[in-house]
Order: C-alpha cells, then structure tokens, then sequence
C-alpha cells in the first residue's frame, strides 16, 4: 500500500471519528446544561472542540513519529498496523476526553494552550525552512570539499567538471584529464553581470525616485509608479526570453557594426536586462527614504535660496543615503542570485575575461546546469552545485547583514 | 559693482541651467524604463500574436484499411507532407471510434505542418518551391485559412511544434499553486497571529523575525536545492511531481505571505482589541472574532500577490525536475507534471523556429494572467480595504 493510500485512508478514517467526537463531547455539554450543572467557564461548543483535539492530535502525533522513524531508516510501520493503530489511539484518546468532561472542567483554556502551541509551531517552520536551506547545502557541500579542497574551489582558475561523470563510471584512464573546480571563472562572470545591471539599475533606479518624489506631480506619479512596479511583477523567464531573442542579437549586430566581435552568449545581454529587472526595487526602496526626510530639511536648503538639484544633491541625498546603500547592497544580492536570465542568455562555458562582449557564466547558470542534466545524485558535478550554492547563500546573507547594519547604525533619527 | 553683478548673474544662469540639467536626466531615465517596458511588450506581442491563429488546409482524408496502419497514406501525395503529422496520427482511433467511417473519403479542415503554417503568414520557411507552388494553388482555390488556434490552448507538450500546447503545463501550474496556497496560507497567517498577536518579546521572536526578513531574500535557486535535498532526497517525495514543486514554492511564498499579514493585522487598532478583551473575550477570542476578520481583505490581498509571484517562479522547479517532457495532463499531485513557466523555458531551448511563436504567445497567456491576479488584489484592497 503507497503513502498516498495510507494517508487517504487515515483521513477518511478520521473525519466520520472527529465529528462523531465533536458531537458527543456537545451532547455531554448538553446534558450539563439541561441538569443546569453548566458553570460559566466552559460553554457547550467548547466541549465538542475539547473532545475533538483530544481524539486528533495522539492520533496525528503517532501518524507523525511513526513518518519520522521511516524517514530516519530506523523501522518502517506496516501501514495496516500503523493506520489501525492510529485510529485505535483516536478512539483511546475520544473515551478519555468524554470521561473527563466534567462540568467543571476549564474546555476553553485548554484548547487554547493547545491553539497557542500550533501557533508557534507555524512560527517555527520558518526558522526551520532556514535551517534546513543551510543543512541540506553543507551536507552536500561537505561531502564535495572531502574530495577537492576548498583552497583549490576558491583560488583555482580551470573549471572543468566534465571528467567527473567518467571518474564514477570507472572510465578514467591515466590520460583523462583530472577534473577541475576552479571556481574563480564562476564568480568573474557572476559578478561581472551583476556589474553591468547596477550600472544600469543605479543610476536609472535612483534618478527615476529622485524625479517622482521631488520634481513629479500626483498625476505623473500616479501613472509611473505602477508602470515601474510592472517591472517588478513580470516573471524572470520572461526577461530571460527577451534577452536572449532580442537584446543578444541586437548586442552582437552593434558590436559588429564598430568592429567588435562579441559572442551570442555575451555578458552583456543578460547584464542589461538584469538592470532592467533591478530598476523597480532600487526605484521603489529610495523613493520611500527619500520621502521619509522630513519636509523642514527641503524648506531650510530652499529658504538659503539653493535650487531643486542642489537641494538634492546636497541635502537630500547625503540624508537619504544609508537606505539607499542598504537598497543597493539588496539589490546586490538580488542580482548575484538571479537564475533565469542568465540560463537563458548567458554562457555555459566558464570564461575568466574582462570583455563583456565575451560568453562567461554564473554561479547559478552551473548549478542549473549541473541539477537538471541526467548526473546520479552523488557525482562530483552535482555536488559542485552545492558547494555553489553555499558560497552564494554565505554572499546573500552577509550583504543581508550588512544592509541591516547600515540602517541601523546611519539611520537619522528625525524628530 | 556692475562687474560682480554681472558674475552673480552668470553663476546663477550657471546654475539654473545646472538645474534644468539635473531635470531632464531625472525625467530621461524614467523615461528610458518607460520606454523599455513599451519595446519590451511590443516585441512579445508582435512575435506571440501570431501563434494565436494556425494555418490549415482543406484536404480529403480517405479511410482505408491502409491508412488504419499507415495514417500517412490517408491523405494524397501532393499534400502529404503538408499536413501535420500529429494530426494524422489520429486517424486510425477515429477509424475505431467511428467504424462506419471505413472505405469513404471525407474533408476536414486540418492543421497545416509548421513550415506551411510560417509560409503562410509570410515568414521565413524552409518549404522546397515545389511545396510552395502546390500551396499556391491551394490558396487560390481556397482551401487554406488561418484558423484561431485552438490546439494551443486544449493540447500537451509535443514535439511536433503544429500540435504542441499549453494545457497540461495549465493544469501543472495549478496543480501547483493550489499546493502553494494549501501549505502556505496556514501556516503564515498562523505564523503572522503568533507574532503580533501571541510572542512574548524574547530573543527567540527576534531571531524568528531576523529569520522571516532573511528568507524573503534568499535567491529562490536556493529554495530549489533546499527542495531536492530535503523533499526529493530525504522525504522520498517524487521527483517533477507537483507536489515537490508546491511544498518548495511553499516554502518560498511563506515569508511574503508572513510580511503581509503582519501588516494587516497591525493596520487593526488597538481600540478593537481592548474593546474586545473588556467585555471578557479571551486573546484568541479576541484574535478569531476581530481581529482576523478585520484584517482578511489585507491577509487576502496579500496571499494573492504571493501567489502571483510564485506562479512566475521558474528556477526552483526547474531544480526539483519540473521541466519535464509533458504531454498529457497529470493526474495526481505526485506524477509528474510541468508549469506554465518551466513550459517557456523549455519551448525557448528549442531549436525548431516555429517554438519560437509559441513561446512568445505562452508568455503572453502568462502575463494576462499574472496581469488579472494582480488586478483582483488591486481590487479587493480597493474595496474592502478600512481606514481607521
């Protein structure tokens, strides 16, 4: 019998069982009142509840511990037993909470203990989602560095993966060439395009907040801001299509009508249209600092008679610029992690250059690359993606980091 | 004095013209985001419309025992290998659907191979002058037209690009977003009760909430591997099934999910919880009958917006394998299914030119309907949203 059945069975049994409990745990409640023995602490509805949670959760806590001992290989239930087991525990649990339904009996603040427990335990999967998102890469990323070393991942200038599937087939003669995992080509590519999209989203980003929050009236700011906000909304495969089908070929043709070669996986493609991307969230963040200054600052830089610009570039901005560097560093960060522009338009081939107009790649185009291809789970390939995974959740997080510190520590407090 | 008149007047000539500058680079590069947006949605409309309409042609198809076994030799020599072949595929089941169909010729309008359907519209194709001269003759005797294109919309993935279509990549999106929505709708709005509402101001809610704003700026890549290491590898969970790629979206939508809620429970005064908790309700009393009810539109909108960006999210199923050759539908959440978005990447990596229209018109379909989901948030904020 599959999961899916036990778990289907398991609910089926359970819903004719809970509501059979609810109701039985009202009637008691029922004849409470009717004796009039109902006190004010618990009311009739309150004893079908009560009665309820106390059939579910030893049913669901057994259902639970015997999925975790599967999990964890140490025994694997038989999933009749388990299942009437489960059940056998509800109606244990049922014939104990009617048992103890007693006039006196505080239904409400019982159930909500148990309330306040589910509560929390919501609030603890995120903290869990967290941990296992740092578990599940070390785990993986460990195993990696076991076989090449972490100075070599690091300072290693060749990445050349391709000999690693022919090692686990035990194919690998002496003239194979050894595997590679130099990823410094990796992060040259990375951070080059994430270089080419702050060009573009900075000074665009920023200027377009400047404009709609200090020069703009209602009417174009109503229209604008939406329309950049689109931005934001439209999927990344999208903007990975576009460039790719449009930006790439255009890049190559204006290349070549100066003279340049340039490749049709260039860096330059997947770059700009990354900045196109950054545009709303760097416009968006700034917009809403520099609107927090306070309205006095603007009046004292008018009333020494300074114009508009000046008035930005010379109090505004220096204002304003802790949360624009936090919004720059998020944006960083955002970059450094994008996936499918760069899949779709970026290199493959790790290329430690300079010239945009080159093909390189990214760390997440090789972790995709190494996950979707038909690899076994423990190639050195596949684990490679892991140790890449690692080394740019360790780049968000402290850009994270840092962005946080800037806040707080520059943040003007204005009265 | 008329001298450092004439200065002062030049440095402030200077600087207005400074200012004018500093304006028009300002209004320049909202203009140029503007201006992006509209090539940008000009390109995808003008390489998309066109796979909306598909071209067909008027042929006689004769039921023969011989074209039962040999569904090409239904159709006569001349337009053979105009016709498309997923279409005649389905010749021998009509033959068993309809038996009496046996030993007659009838005419069907049927859909043309993708190299006549870019003829057709006057694109570049690769048909020899021979085919081209026969569809001459075909156009003038009118039987060719561009049909609205129907298998777009009602077929699978296939690899013969005339037949190939979005549905089953429809179902999968859905299939996966209602698991989205089925795990993390609970789970944060439950979270976001506890911290407003519940969490004693220790230390573990601090790092809870430090947590909730880190997650939201993860790259979702990494909820990817979280979900191959975790769901696929660990749990068993099977590989590009829907429910591997809604427990990760899950998993990514919680934190936006989270946030709003949080906002939406804040925007509820304070007055309604004393008035509340003054006339004996408990706090949970207090949470389920005012609280909550109060915030909902908030929660929803929210949810939505959630839901919306989850629906655009491609790298993280792409991890856990939804990328997946997908011709038919899926019939449960764990066989293996595709989405919308995995489906464009997929079409965009073709090589087949005619892939390429398609994929401009999957992204149109995409974006009207991520368009009408943010619009419905729009909307329900609008009208129901409070001012206190």
């Amino acid at each position: 019998m599959s999961t899916q059945y036990l778990i289907l069975f398991f609910f089926c049994g359970l819903v004719p069982l809970a509501v059979m409990a609810y109701f039985l745990g009202r009637r008691k409640g029922r004849i409470f009142k009717e004796e009039g023995r109902l006190s004010f602490l618990s009311q009739i509805d309150q004893f079908g509840w009560y009665a309820l949670t106390w059939m579910i959760l030893p049913a669901l806590g057994v259902f639970v511990l015997a999925f975790l001992l599967h999990i964890l290989g140490i025994i694997s239930v038989p999933a009749v037993i388990l299942l009437f087991g489960a059940l056998t525990v509800a109606l244990a649990g049922l014939a104990q909470a009617l048992h103890s339904i007693s006039p006196g009996l505080r239904a409400r603040q019982k159930l909500e203990k148990v309330i306040y427990f589910f509560l929390f335990l919501a609030a603890v999967i995120s903290i869990l989602t967290t941990l296992g998102i740092v578990l599940s890469v070390i785990f993986e990323a460990i195993k990696f560095f076991q076989v090449v070393s972490v100075w070599e991942f690091i300072s290693g200038t060749q990445w050349s993966p391709d000999t690693a599937f022919l090692q686990g087939a035990e194919r690998a003669g002496e003239e194979a060439a050894k595997p590679q995992f130099g990823a410094v080509p990796i992060f040259a590519g990375t951070f080059m395009i994430t270089f080419i999209a702050m060009c573009v989203a900075i000074p665009v980003g920023l200027l377009s907040a400047i404009y709609m929050s200090e020069y703009a009236g209602d009417k174009v700011r109503a229209v604008a801001k939406p329309l950049l906000e689109i931005l934001a909304g439209i999927p990344t495969v999208v903007y990975g299509f576009f460039a790719a089908i449009t930006v790439s070929p255009l890049v190559v043709r204006l290349a070549e009508s100066v003279g340049l070669e340039a490749d049709y996986t260039n860096a330059l493609a997947p770059g700009l249209v990354m900045g196109i991307m950054i545009i709303p969230f760097i416009s968006s963040l700034s917009d809403d600092v520099i609107r927090a200054i306070p309205q006095s600052l603007r009046e004292g830089s008018y009333a020494l008679g300074l114009t508009t610009s000046e008035t930005i570039k010379q109090v505004l901005l220096p204002a304003a610029l802790p949360g624009i560097v936090s919004a720059f560093l998020l944006a960083v960060s955002r970059a450094l992690g994008e996936t499918m522009i760069v899949v779709m338009a970026a290199g493959l081939r790790p290329n430690l250059t300079m010239n945009p107009l080159e093909g390189m790649t990214t760390v997440t185009v090789r972790i995709v690359d190494a996950l979707t291809g038909d690899l076994a789970f423990d190639s050195l390939e596949t684990l490679s993606a892991f140790a890449l995974g690692l080394t740019l959740l360790l780049i968000t997080l402290i850009l994270n980091l840092i962005s946080t510190i800037v806040i707080r520590k520059f943040k003007q407090k204005y009265e | 004095m008329n001298n450092s008149g004439n200065t002062s007047s030049r440095r402030l000539y200077k600087r207005y013209r400074a200012e004018k500058r500093f304006k028009s680079l300002c209004i320049l590069a909202l203009c140029l985001a503007v201006a992006f947006l509209v090539t940008f949605f000009a390109t995808l409309i003008s390489k998309g419309y066109s796979a909306f309409r598909q071209a067909e042609l008027r042929v006689e198809i004769s039921f023969t025992e011989q074209s039962r076994q040999m569904p090409l030799a239904a159709v006569g020599d001349e337009v053979r290998y105009l016709v498309s072949r997923g279409w005649l595929r389905k010749v021998p089941r009509m033959l068993k659907e309809n038996p009496e169909l046996m030993d007659t010729t009838q005419k069907y309008w049927i859909v043309a191979e993708a190299e006549v359907d870019q003829y057709l519209k006057g694109k570049a194709n690769k048909l020899r002058p021979k085919q081209q001269e026969v569809l001459k003759r075909l156009e003038a005797e009118g039987r060719t037209r561009l049909a609205f294109n129907t298998y777009f919309f009602l077929n699978g993935d296939s690899k013969i690009p005339e037949i190939a279509g979005i549905k089953s990549a429809l179902i999968g999106s859905v299939y996966v977003l209602f698991l989205t929505l089925l795990f993390s709708f609970p789970v944060g709005v439950m979270t976001a009760v506890y911290l407003e509402e519940f969490a004693p101001d220790n230390r573990f809610t601090q790092a809870i909430e430090v947590n909730i704003n880190n997650l939201a700026a993860i790259p979702s890549i990494l909820y990817g591997l979280l979900g191959l290491a975790i769901f696929i590898n660990t749990f068993g969970v099977p590989r590009s099934s829907a429910l591997a790629g809604g427990l990760t979206l899950g998993l990514m939508t919680l934190p936006v999910i989270i946030i709003t809620t949080r906002a939406a429970i804040r925007a509820v005064p304070d007055s309604i919880r004393e008035a509340a908790l003054g006339v004996g309700a408990s706090r949970w009393q207090m949470v389920i009958h005012h609280v909550l009810p109060l915030s909902f539109p908030g929660i929803l909108t929210g949810t939505i917006i959630g839901l919306a960006q989850a629906m655009g999210e491609t790298a993280p199923l792409l991890i856990v394998g939804m990328m997946a050759f997908i011709p038919d539908i899926p019939g449960s959440f764990t066989q293996a299914a595709t989405v919308l978005p995995a489906q464009i990447y997929t079409w965009s990596s073709s090589s087949l030119r005619a892939f390429e229209s398609r994929t401009a018109a999957a992204i149109l379909v995409l974006l009207v309907l991520l368009l009408l989901m943010n619009f419905l948030a729009v909307y329900l904020r609008q009208k129901f949203q409070r001012k206190w």
